[in-house]
This record gives structure tokens, sequence and C-alpha cells, in this order.
């Protein structure tokens, strides 16, 4: 006999019990909507960090002071080092490799204009921070050159510090505010960013030139943080090794290990951070395909009562001419086609979820080709693997005793 | 050439410990066109006769030759299709599926074949000409639920027809039904056999059932105790003629009774 008649006869035999097909079906429906949902929004979250790290500027690099090496071999957390000065950023300037650099000190400070105070970051750096952020200015200018020279009382408001302060869409470029009891000029303010790779926004800080920071607000002689960005994306790479080759150099180090300094690129954040989501999504896909495994046996339950309750019919077809392999064929296919149908309105239905969060719930939720392919294959690899048993126990029935059945 | 020839069958099962001889030597040939009735109490091994003659069951010796071919040694696979080919079941519980149309049910056997498959059209003007031929009447797409004991049968019969196999075995074709429907469903029997030549072996331990056939054979214990031809054979056609007409309130006969009657 064809396969064609036999996925007639299970066909029609799955017609013949609609209300059980369904049921059944309902089991795996849930299990790949589930894992369609999980992955979908797991999807989304890790577009949405690349997303984000990409409005950080894709050829940036980020130098960070090492650990300090104290007396007796206490080390101190990374950031620790007083050994990032203003004289690497000098020495990295004359790297061809290297377009933008731009030294980075912070210090959390009281902003009080007026009857309005706000607490937030003042990062201090240099004037080619926008360029290497992409990050262009709203109101007013960047602060200049010569500013950061005269370690001059310049800020740049981030948008949110602006809205704080002065309220949304007010332009206050020129006004006088306080931080530290010093007084500030503020020159620009810079356009929205959005969330940044941290927690907090991008748009919470103000700018000011890093030689302020270091003389007028904390009196520090080291910088924490070196940006640089390489001249293309495709280059980062080697910017990134020259860099390391560089500050070796003049740090007098050898080896990785004695390393003061640790030299990130954004593809280094964005693999970390995504690792964070993939387990995530690991754990919850996980959890979701547990529901996949019960609409398994789920099936297997009902193939097993249905074979039960079949016997006379199993003993007829045999009587008919099935051969045994006939009717394997027949409840496999029954289970196969319960699971793939299944999966099928799962993913349907997994899709629509992730529409919905995506519409009116405003989560990123991607369903990626890959999670619809796998779930399909899933689907009728579970009802292979669930179907075979009461296949099998309905293919090695003897007819005789099958047609006797009560 | 025999239909059927047994020599020497033997049938012996293992029930734990002990074992069961169910046949004990059986010999003897059907030939095409009898219309055989088998009966016996039970445990006589008229049933596992049944078994081995219908190819559900090998003998543990012996030889049995359905058609001139030695079957009594043939895998399972290849029993099927002997089955599918060459044998129509009539069983006593009809054994129709559920939810499925009366057409539906007699076209069955019609997808099991491994040769000479037929084409959906085929197969439909196939089943149409043995429901007919059984006297269903119109009620091709009815489902099992919607039709009589009698009209149940009646596709049970078609669906045995439907490959023109070389023997039709009936086991207990009438024990599920009431007298009237057992007359009907015997003169189909009788009318296959007288006018299309059909072998038919009948199973029953009804005495006035087994004499609608031509030839009666009786199994006790394992053996032929005897074979003889029915002297006084019953006619169906004629009885039903004699029967007052079935009560208003059933299912009117289909047409094909009064066919039957008018011979």
């Amino acid at each position: 006999m064809s396969i064609l008649m036999t996925l007639r006869i299970a066909f029609k035999a799955l017609g013949r019990n609609k209300m059980r097909t369904a049921l059944t079906m309902l089991g795996m429906i849930i299990g790949v909507a589930a894992v369609i949902a999980v992955v979908a929004l797991g999807t989304g979250a890790q577009q949405m960090i690349e997303d984000q790290v990409k409005t950080a500027g894709t050829n940036l690099i980020t130098i960070r002071a090492g650990s300090a090496q104290g007396a007796g071999g206490v080390r101190g957390g990374a950031g620790s080092s007083s050994r990032l000065t203003p004289e690497d950023a000098a020495m990295l300037r004359q790297l061809p490799e290297l377009e933008h650099v731009a030294e980075s000190i912070q210090s959390r400070q009281q902003l009080i204009v007026a009857n309005q105070n706000w607490n937030t970051s003042v990062e201090g750096t240099n004037v080619d921070m926008p360029a290497i952020r992409s990050w262009p200015v709203k109101y007013g200018s960047f602060f200049t050159d010569e500013d950061v020279r005269a370690a001059a009382k310049v800020l740049v408001l981030g948008s949110n510090v602006s809205d704080k302060l002065f309220g949304e869409g007010v332009d206050p470029t020129d006004t006088q505010i306080r931080v530290r009891n010093q007084v500030f000029k503020i020159v620009g303010v810079m356009s929205t960013k959005g969330a940044g790779t941290g927690a907090q926004s991008m748009d919470d800080q103000v700018f000011t030139p890093y030689t302020t920071v270091m003389k007028k607000l904390i009196g520090q002689t080291y910088i924490s943080q070196i940006y640089v960005s390489a001249l293309s994306a495709d280059e980062i790479d080697t910017a990134a090794a020259a860099v390391t080759a560089a500050l070796r150099v003049s740090h007098g180090t050898s080896s990785p290990e004695d390393d003061d300094f640790m030299v990130q690129t954004l593809e280094d954040i964005v693999a970390l951070r995504s690792q964070t989501t993939n387990t995530m999504k690991s754990l919850l896909a996980g959890i979701a395909g547990v529901s996949l495994v019960v609409g398994g046996i789920g099936i297997m339950n009902i193939m097993l009562v249905s074979v039960t309750e079949r016997t006379r019919e199993i003993g007829l077809r045999l009587a008919i001419g099935a051969r045994s392999g006939d009717v394997l064929l027949q409840f496999l296919i029954e289970a196969v086609v319960i699971s793939i149908a299944g999966g099928g309105f799962g993913i349907a239905i997994g899709y629509l979820v992730a529409l919905f969060l995506n519409n009116y719930q405003g989560m990123a939720a991607i369903v990626p080709y890959n999670a619809v392919v796998t779930a399909v294959g899933f689907s009728a690899a579970i009802g292979i693997f669930f179907g075979f048993y009461p296949a099998r126990k309905a293919a090695g029935l003897d007819p005789i005793d099958a047609l006797r059945f009560e | 050439m025999s239909v059927i020839a047994v020599r020497d069958l033997t049938k012996v099962y293992r029930m734990g410990d002990h074992e069961v001889r169910a046949l004990r030597g059986v010999s003897l040939s059907i030939e095409p066109g009898e219309f055989v009735a088998v009966t016996g109490p039970s445990g006589s091994g008229k049933s596992t006769f049944m078994h081995i003659t219908g190819c559900l069951d090998r003998p543990s010796s012996g030889v049995y030759e359905l058609d001139g071919r030695d079957v009594s040694k043939l895998p399972k696979d290849e029993l099927a299709q002997v089955r599918n080919q060459k044998i129509g079941f009539v069983f006593q519980g009809f054994n129709l599926l559920s939810r499925t149309s009366a057409i539906d049910n007699v076209e069955l056997p019609l997808l099991y074949r491994s040769k000479n498959t037929f084409r959906t059209s085929e197969r439909h003007q196939r089943a149409l000409r043995v429901l007919d031929a059984v006297g269903l009447g119109q009620r091709y797409h009815h489902m099992p639920n919607q039709l009589s004991g009698g009209q149940q049968q009646r596709v049970a019969i078609a669906r045995a027809l439907i490959n023109e196999p070389s023997l039709i075995l009936a086991d207990e074709p009438t024990g599920n039904l009431d007298t009237r429907t057992s007359i009907e469903v015997m003169g189909i029997f009788q009318r296959l056999n007288r006018e299309q030549g059909i072998t038919v072996v009948l199973i029953t331990h009804e005495m006035d059932i087994a004499e609608y056939g031509t030839r009666l054979i009786r199994f006790r214990d394992g053996r032929v105790v005897a074979d003889q031809a029915v002297l006084h054979r019953r006619n169906a056609a004629e009885e039903l003629e004699a029967l007052p007409p079935p009560e208003p309130d059933q299912i009117p006969p289909p047409p094909a009774d009064e066919h039957a009657a008018a011979h």
C-alpha cells in the first residue's frame, strides 16, 4: 500500500474523532507557542541591546584602568589603579590607527540652579566625545580645546538633566549653574540619546572638560577611562591591538596578567551583555520546552488509549489485508499529524503573542525563522518519538485476538 | 481445482503448562461454488479451522492450499495480502468503522491492495456496484449508527465482496440479528452463491442457519465428525415471501429484497 493511502487512512481516522484530536493537539499548541513567544522575546531583548550598544558607536574602544597592586600583594578592584593618565591619552593620540581619543573621569555632583537641584554624574571628557559617540548637541555647542586647556568651568548638559532643571523644551545655554559651590556656565545641551549600555540613561549626565574635573572638582591626577575610536568598525581589532601594545610599552608591562589596564571593544561589551540574555533565554525556552515534552507525553497517552479503544478496528484492518507495517505507519502518521499540526498552530499563536507584545506592550519580540524551522522539526520528532510506542503496540496485535476484543 | 484443500491440518496452542490441541488432523476440500456450513459446539475447533482457512493463523502442521497455492507457511505480510485478495470476511459484530460512511467502509479493502491499485473514481464505482449487489438502496453515505443491524451486515458483505475474493468466510453472520433479518442476510449469501457462483463458508452453531448451505461439515474435538450434503435445504427467498411484511415502524426492506423475492 502506498504512503499516500496510509496518509488518507490516518487523516480519516483523525477526522473521525475531531474533539479528541483537537484536545491532543492543544498540548503541542501551548508548548510550541510558549517556546516561540519566549524565544521571540529573548531575541528581541538581544537585538535591543545590540542596537543600544551600536548607538554608542560601533568603532568605540574603551581603555579602563586596571586593578592597583598594593603593598603585600593586596589588589584593588578594576579602576583602582592610578596609572591611567592624561599622558597615556596624549601618547595614544599619536597612534595612526585611532581617529579620536577622549579622556574620561567621573564624579557625582549636586547641580543647583535657582530653586532646582539634581544629583547626576559629571563626566570629564574632551572635545572628541561627541565625535566618538556620534552624539550631536541640541542647543548651544560643545566645549572647546581652549576650555580643556584652561580647565574652564563650563558644562554641557544631558537632555534629561536639562529637562529636570529647566523644564522640557527650554534652552538653558549661557545660564549659570552651581556645582560644588562653584559657578559653572552652561554652554550646550546634548541631543537625546536614550538608554546606554549600563543601567543609567545616557541622557542623565553632564559633560565638562576632564581637566576641570581633575583640578576643580575632585583634585585627582589620574583618569579612569580613555575612550578611543578606530578609523572604521572593520579596523577595530587592529586598533585595539595597537592600543594594548602602546600601553604595554609605556607602562612597562609585558604579559596580559601584568596589565594594569583593560582594553574593551564594543563587541566585548555586546558579548558580555548577550551572555546574560542568552542565559535567560535558554532558561525560559527550557521551561517552555518542558511543556512541549508534556504535550508529547499527552500524544502518547491519547494514542495508547486510542489503540486500545480501536483494537477491533485494528483487527478488522489486519483481517482485510493490512500488514502490520501499514498499521504501524497509520498510527505513527496520526501521531505526527497531531504534533505537526499542533506545532503549526503553536507557531501561529506564538507569532501572534510576539506581535501583541510588540504593538501593545512595547516589548521587543522578534520571531527568528530558525526557531520556526526548529519548532516544526521538533514537533515532528516528538510525534515520531511519542507515537512510536503506541503504533508498535497497534502493529503487534494479533488479528484474531484483536477481532475478539470487547 | 479446489478453493480450499487441507490435509492433516493440526493446530496446537500452548496455554501455560498444558497444550490445547484445537485441530487434530483435518482433511477436506471445498470446491468452487459450494455453500458450506461449518458447525460444531464451542471448543470443537471450528473457529480454529476458520482462522486457518481465513489465513489469520497458520497451522502447526499439515498443508493448506488456497486456490491451489500452499499458504500454510507464508510469512505474515504475505498472508495479509492473501486475505486481501482471496478472502472476504463477514463477522458476527459487523466490524464496520464507526463514523465512516457505508461507501468508505466498503472501499477499505481496496486501500490495502499492494498491486493493481485503483483510482478514487474506480474505487467509488466498485463500491457502489457491490453495495447495489447486497441491496443497501441509496444509503451509500449513511454512517453505521444510522443503519439497522441488517443493513450494517449488508455493508459488511459488500466490503467482503469488493476485492472479488475466491471465498467468503462468514463467522456467525446472523448471531446479532433477529429472525427476519437473519433470513434476509442468508438470502443475500444464497443469491450471491447461486447467481455469481461465489464460494461461501459459513461458520455457525445454529443448525437452522446451517441448513441454508449445500453442504454441512460438523466439527467435534478438533476433528471432522460429519461431512454431508444438506438434505432439506432452506430457501431464504421463499421463506421471506411467506413471512408477514415487516411492521411499519421498521426500516423498510431495501429494494434488493423484492428483487430476491421475485426469484
